[in-house]
């Protein structure tokens, strides 16, 4: 038993000082500077590649870079100007495929159906999916697409890529959904909402920014992979033609096919196409990012 | 006429619902029982709600006064596991009847919560929401500033009606919520503590617009406050908790008109209670 009313000795103001002479004082200095340089050391890896980026791809930034076409073996010159097009192209094509698929089976999730044995079956097919190595996908819009429309296209590109993204923004987009306060739904449902007018008017509005994080999270993931075009997309050395039905480039399979070619101009094309891309996920991270803050509640 | 085609109908933005008469019931409650899943919350609520008057809910917390209140538009079905056993008359027929659609009795039966909670939006559009809900497009400004000053809020915000409404202090946002709730002009406004969030400045408002409102609506409202009840309410009901059987079941121990009710409580509980509450 401690005794509360014994009188103590009154405490000296200097026991108030600051110093590092403090066991308290010293491990959570010595703390700090650990955090400190392991955050540094984790900015490490990604300031370095950006840096061999720029000083080995930098040189062949200029405005033919984004005109011309692929060089041939053992030409000089060249740019990457179809691969780009072709990736946005793809790119978009994924994301037009996979966002309302992802983005309503998220609502289904998170509002109507959460403890539905659906919803469980959903949601463990979408972690596993999530995990899967992306030749797989690739080998899927192979058999469904390629196999079924006798072309390698920028549609069968977009489809592999979609299977990739779909896991990402569902998974993040239900978490959106669920972090929506629960007073937001029960106004608009106090109002005389339907539960779809509750959705579709209150909840995903006000889940919009973590929605798109999710996507943009896809979206820069599905822009890199080289894997599932290969046998997709396959590539071109030609502009897109009007037949979307018809092989299509990408910066990925381009850097892929010259990074490793014999020919000096190739490889640096390649350094150069890999800046390009680096340099388009990050602006669409930033216009997302500018664009969530801007639309969410001030 | 249907609700839409009522509101449809300018200019008079707020048509009475029926001439006001003392003894007229808006709502009456003959609730035999109310479960959380196995839980029994609440028992035996026998209470009429006058219209044109305001009701108070009183009683100690956790005695279901909540529960009791978000019956009366239905919000308990949001609410995985709550059954309700008995019936709530609204205009002649229980709503809770299978051909009942909640998303009427809702936009009849409006609610104003503890936590003001307007929508991340501007301040004329969060009020204009309800009103496109019900298919109301004309008049729009002329509504917003009808229900903005109908809740006391015009002077404060005439300026700043695009402004995003989460940027109002607390009790200007629980004055938007009522000016959103009375907008659609429903003939009933439930509020759950409306003031428990607010400074004692805005709780003076917001009672005086209870005062005010009760003209052309039916107001319900849950407070701790007794003081509060006693200010506003035209009749108070006081519930408390039953611990026999080990169970904690909220009952209706009694009501009546709130003078009456205050000056001579019949039961012990009642007596016990609002003794405690004024020393
Ligand atoms: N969603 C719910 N699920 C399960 N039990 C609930 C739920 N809501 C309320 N209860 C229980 O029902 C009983 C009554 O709760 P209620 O919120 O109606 O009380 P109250 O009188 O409003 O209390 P307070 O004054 O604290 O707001 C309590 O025992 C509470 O634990
Ligand atoms: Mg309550």
């Amino acid at each position: 038993m401690i005794a509360h009313d014994e009188p103590r000795a009154r405490p000296a103001a200097a026991d108030l000082n600051w110093g590092l002479g403090h066991r308290r004082t010293l491990l959570s200095a010595a703390l700090t500077v650990v955090a400190g340089a392991m955050t540094v050391a984790a900015m490490v890896p990604l300031l370095s590649v950006l840096a061999m980026l720029i000083y080995r791809g930098g040189q062949r930034l200029t405005p033919q870079l984004f005109l011309a076409l692929p060089p041939a073996a053992g030409m000089e010159g060249g740019g990457v100007g179809n691969a780009l097009v072709g990736t946005l192209l793809m790119v978009a094509i994924a994301t037009a495929l996979s966002v309302p698929f992802g983005v309503l089976a998220a609502v289904f999730l998170a509002e109507f159906g959460p403890e539905t044995r659906l919803a469980g079956a959903v949601r463990f097919v979408a972690k596993v999916l999530s995990g899967l190595p992306s030749v797989l996908a690739g080998l899927f819009a192979y058999a469904a697409v390629v196999l079924a429309t006798g072309t390698y296209s920028a549609l069968a590109g977009g489809a592999a890529l979609a299977v990739l993204m779909l896991p990402t923004v569902l998974l993040t987009a239900e978490q959106a959904l669920k972090a929506v306060p629960r007073r937001m739904r029960e106004a608009a449902v106090g109002m005389g909402c339907t539960p779809t007018q509750a959705v579709w008017h209150v909840v995903l509005p006000a889940a919009l920014p973590g929605v798109l994080t999710g996507v943009m999270l896809a979206v820069a993931r599905a822009a890199g992979e080289t894997a599932p075009l290969l046998f997709t997309a396959l590539f071109s050395d030609y502009w897109l033609t009007r037949n979307p039905m018809s092989p299509t480039p990408s910066l990925a399979v381009l850097i892929f096919d010259f990074s490793s070619s014999p020919f000096r101009n190739q490889v640096e094309v390649a350094w150069a196409a890999s800046l390009v891309l680096v340099a388009l996920v990050m602006l669409t991270n930033v216009a997302a990012r500018t664009w969530a803050a801007r639309s969410a509640p001030k | 006429m249907s609700q839409a085609e009522a509101l449809a109908a300018p200019p008079a933005l707020y048509t009475p619902h029926a001439a006001p008469r003392a003894t007229d019931a808006a709502v009456e409650l003959r609730l035999k029982s109310l479960h959380y899943g196995d839980f029994r919350a609440v028992r035996d609520v026998n209470l009429t709600i006058r219209r044109n008057a305001v009701t108070a809910l009183i009683g100690p917390s956790g005695c279901g006064k909540s529960t009791v209140l978000r019956c009366i538009n239905r919000m308990n079905d949001l609410v995985r596991g709550f059954r309700l056993d008995g019936e709530v008359r609204f205009r002649g027929r229980d709503i809770y009847d299978k051909a009942v659609d909640p998303v009427a009795v809702r936009r009849a039966i409006g609610m104003v919560f503890q936590q003001p909670n307007p929508f991340a939006m501007s301040v004329a559009r969060n009020v204009t929401f309800g009103l496109k809900l019900n298919g109301v497009r004309d008049h729009l400004n002329e509504r917003v500033e009808q229900a903005l000053r109908g809740a006391a809020l015009w002077d404060e915000v005439k300026d700043h009606l695009n402004k995003s409404a989460l940027s109002l202090s607390g009790g200007q946002q629980q004055r938007l919520c009522i000016a959103r709730a009375i907008a659609t002009q429903p003939e009933v406004i439930l509020m759950d503590e409306p003031c428990s969030a607010i400074d004692p400045i805005a709780t003076l408002k917001i009672e005086e617009l209870m005062t005010a409102l009760k003209a052309k609506y039916t107001i319900v409202i849950v407070t701790h406050n007794l003081q509060q009840a006693r200010r506003v309410a035209d009749d108070t009901a006081f519930l408390y908790v039953d611990r026999s059987a080990g169970g904690r079941t909220g009952y209706l121990v009694e009501s009546g008109p709130t003078a009456e009710f205050f000056a001579n409580p019949r039961e012990k509980p009642t007596q016990d209670y609002v003794a405690g509450a004024f020393g």
